[in-house]
């Protein structure tokens, strides 16, 4: 047996390290290494409630206004604050316009690059791919970003500017549209669909929203319009390679619910496993044991600590394990979409479980299902109606939690105010679940786990490819995980 | 055209500056990058090239077999714990961000702090937190840091601090530019390391709500048209950046969405000593009025230009949309 170390491992947000134990070309185990500590939990002690607003974003640079909606969420419970509808609705649309954002950048800039991998070279399709596909040089991130950055214009004119906007308050937003800015948002709303259309799925949102099986995926992906496109181009690697035989998960999955609507939601929560259950978040607790944190037993996030220790012999990442009833959950589109029953996810889960196929597809088919709902939230957005109404208090007494979903999956903010002063508060960001270290039962995290087994070919030199694709399948977001 | 290298860190921050650096518009990054002839060596959220090829190359360009022009680093340095930088290694490398950052500052031929961690410390340097962060060459406001008040980069400058939380696309870019072109020189940095092109202005230039500003026409509450600065914590008379000229993602920028500006290119800004989104007052008065105008000047023209509202400002003012438009001139009839 073998071991290697992977490490920096780049496009992927932050600081990741892999250590691998290899046999017979397989990984037989793998550590996954957080490689950093930031210590938001201890900054906001003390602090304003308010404060969080500010603070809070700053955690990631990439899921910002998910930190943001978090800390809202907990303050409006804090502070007695209901946004207007048009509060909800300008919430909705700058929190989808980020996550929107963020699907894009990992398909484009984390994900297909792997594709253009030298490992691939003698590969009949390694030229066209690599051509569209490498990093920096490709035409498609050039494409992608042009795209992205016009799609945030959205987020310019409901929030200021991204990331780190302060626009989302406790009771809605601080930015009112009037009649031709409505128009604008949907104007700029319209661009970015026609850029999904024509280059990233080569087919109407409509068509890839109504597909319920991977039967129909796989025909549909036959069309040749949607060949042509960046998702056909990824369905027919995917394919070739067998990524659907990569990465395998553990087979729970868990979802806060996603895009509140009138008391509803767009994606409901729940947890999915062989079938769905109500989500007890009662249950979740966060285990310290391969952590470089001060030894505790596994608390709820109520309780939580963070006290560093850096240097503690049972430790490998600045990550602490959240479990879920002690057992390892996935966080994510797939998981969202698992868990909101929907179609095509449960047949793709049903057929061969979570893998890097299923991850990407359910997030291609998210971006294209969550551009439709933005569609809808501009259209009923009302000109010179409240966006925001003043919650009845400043917080002085109490705690709450705000959950919500960023791109990558369950982010929950636990607050806890004393004498109108934050006095605790502890953070679960989604690659924390899917990145964790081991737990005192020596159950290895969710990637841990999906890293199992994977081939690591004689061509693949330092870094094995398919490994590459399996971390690369969950998006992971390190600064978020270390917060 | 000779190519200009360029190595990119990410330290004790969130990545949200390389999201807004992502941003640009005109021209986008990778065509700005090219056009400039800057060679991108490695980027950890954008390159393709992971593990034992990064290391390697790390390790040329500390021996100085690699030539190494530009050296960004985004995000704060962590010292801790006990001086020893292990809250922050660069992964695969068992080694401190810390001692990398010293290592490859002392051959980038120029250094650049992107983001207000990297240049004071930032965020990562608030409350309790244990990591102990600096940024390059300032620790908060005290020259210093982890690389010295003395340090020069072999090209002569010292640190060149792209504050800003997150920065500008344009920021970045257009300080690349000029480092290029071979055009900065000390005399281009502000007294905090800053490059003028963008501090020397003030977030207030170009403000939409400067009319509400002249009349002291304020908002009581967020999501109202009028002035911030009274009430809801706005820095923006005093703080370094061209935010309302240059405008972010488009159209926006903070007093645009509504919210203050909370000064986030200056050091220690994250503890401003009170609730960012409130005004702190003496005796009803801002304590934090424009740095450049005697305060009783100050007080006095503004009891007199709120006497002379116009009745549209004030009742715009408390509104969340124009509640009164401006009258149509008209030449007198006859």
């Amino acid at each position: 047996m073998s071991q290697r170390i992977i490490g920096p491992f780049s496009r992927v947000e932050g600081n990741l390290e892999l250590r691998l134990q290899i046999e017979d070309n397989r990984v037989r185990e793998a550590r996954v290494s957080s490689q950093m500590y930031r210590g938001f939990e201890r900054m906001l002690v003390g602090r304003k409630p308010q404060d969080a607003l500010v603070i809070t974003p700053r955690i990631c640079g990439i899921c910002s206004v998910s930190q943001s909606v978090a800390a809202a969420s907990a303050l409006a419970i804090l502070s007695g604050a209901t946004p207007p509808p048009n509060g909800e609705l300008a919430t909705n649309l700058i929190h989808g316009c980020e996550n929107l954002a963020d699907l894009l950048t990992h398909f484009y800039l984390f994900f297909m690059p792997d594709f253009a991998n030298p490992a691939y070279r003698d590969e009949p399709w390694y030229g066209e791919a690599a051509g569209r596909f490498r990093a920096l040089e490709g035409e498609a991130a050039a494409e992608a970003l042009r795209a992205r950055a016009e799609l945030l214009h959205l987020i310019g004119l409901l929030a200021g500017k991204w990331p780190h906007s302060l626009a989302i308050q406790p009771g809605g937003t601080t930015r009112s549209v009037d009649a031709g800015e409505r128009l604008r948002l949907l104007s700029i709303l319209r661009r970015f669909r026609a850029f999904l259309e024509k280059v990233t799925f080569g087919a109407p949102l409509e068509a890839l929203v109504e597909l319920d099986s991977a039967g129909q995926l796989q025909r549909w992906s036959q069309s040749p319009a949607v060949a042509a496109s960046d998702m056909g181009r990824f369905l027919d690697l995917s394919e070739r390679l067998g990524l659907s035989a990569l990465g395998k998960g553990g087979g729970r999955f868990m979802s806060y619910g996603a895009y509140p609507q009138a008391g509803a939601h767009l994606f409901s929560s729940g947890l999915f496993s062989d079938a769905l259950k109500v989500l007890d978040t009662e249950a979740i607790a966060e285990d310290v044991s391969h952590s470089w944190m001060r030894p505790a037993p596994p608390l709820h996030p109520r309780n939580g600590e963070t006290q560093p220790l850096a240097d503690r012999a049972s430790a490998y990442s600045w990550c602490k394990a959240p479990r879920l009833d002690g057992q390892v959950v996935e966080v994510g589109a797939l998981a969202r979409q698992l868990v909101d029953g929907n179609p095509l996810a449960l047949d793709l889960n049903a057929t061969e479980g979570a893998n890097v196929h299923s991850r990407v597809v359910m997030r291609l088919w998210e971006m294209a299902r969550l551009l439709l709902a933005m569609e809808d939230w501009a259209d009923a957005l009302v000109p010179n109606e409240p966006f925001f109404r003043a919650g009845l208090s400043a917080p002085q007494e109490g705690e709450a939690v705000g959950m919500v979903e960023a791109a990558r999956g369950s982010l929950g903010h636990w607050m806890r105010v004393r004498n109108g002063l934050i006095d605790h508060y502890q953070i679960i960001a989604p690659t924390s679940w899917n990145f964790s270290p081991r737990d005192a039962n020596g159950q290895p995290g969710a990637l841990e786990q999906a890293l199992r087994d994977a081939p690591v070919r004689a061509l693949d030199g330092e870094n094995p490819v398919a490994v590459q694709h399996i971390v690369r399948s969950f998006d992971p977001c390190m600064a978020c995980t270390v917060h | 055209m000779k190519t200009f290298t360029l190595l990119w860190l990410q330290a004790c921050g969130c990545g949200g500056c390389t999201m807004s650096l992502l941003c640009a518009e005109s021209p986008p990054l990778f065509d700005q990058l090219r056009w400039q002839g800057i060679e991108l060596l490695w980027h950890p959220a954008l390159s393709e090239a992971s593990g034992a090829s990064v290391r390697d190359l790390l390790q040329r360009l500390e021996t100085g077999e690699q030539p190494l022009d530009l050296l960004c680093v985004e995000g704060a340095i962590a010292r801790g714990p006990h001086g020893s930088g292990n809250f922050s290694r660069l992964a695969g490398t068992d080694r401190s961000m810390l001692s990398w950052v010293k290592a490859l500052a002392g051959r980038a031929r120029y250094t650049l702090a992107v983001g207000s961690c990297a240049a004071y410390g930032g965020v990562s340097a608030s409350g309790g937190n244990p990591s102990d962060v600096s940024g390059l060459q300032y620790e908060g406001e005290r020259l210093g840091g982890v690389l010295g008040a003395d340090y020069r980069s072999a090209g002569g400058l010292p640190v060149i601090n792209i504050s800003g939380c997150p920065i500008h696309p344009q920021w970045v870019l257009e300080t690349m530019m000029s480092l290029v072109r071979g055009e900065m020189v000390p005399e281009e940095l502000d007294a905090l390391g800053r490059p003028r092109l963008f501090s020397d202005h003030l977030v207030h230039h170009g403000c939409p709500r400067n009319e509400y500003y002249e009349y002291k026409a304020s908002a009581q509450q967020h999501s109202q048209l009028g002035c911030l600065m009274e009430h809801l914590g706005c820095m923006a008379t005093q703080a370094h950046g061209d935010c309302n000229i240059r405008l972010w993602n488009g159209e926006g920028s903070c007093t645009r969405g509504g919210y203050a500006c909370i000064n986030c290119t200056a050091p220690e800004f994250e503890e401003p000593g009170y609730s960012f989104l409130s005004t702190p007052k003496v005796a009803g008065i801002p304590i934090g009025l424009p740095t450049d105008m005697p305060k009783a000047w100050f007080v006095a023209l503004s009891s007199l230009s709120k006497a002379a509202t116009p009745a549209r400002l004030r009742e715009n003012a408390v509104a969340d949309h124009k509640l009164v438009a401006p009258k149509i001139y008209t030449k007198k009839k006859r």
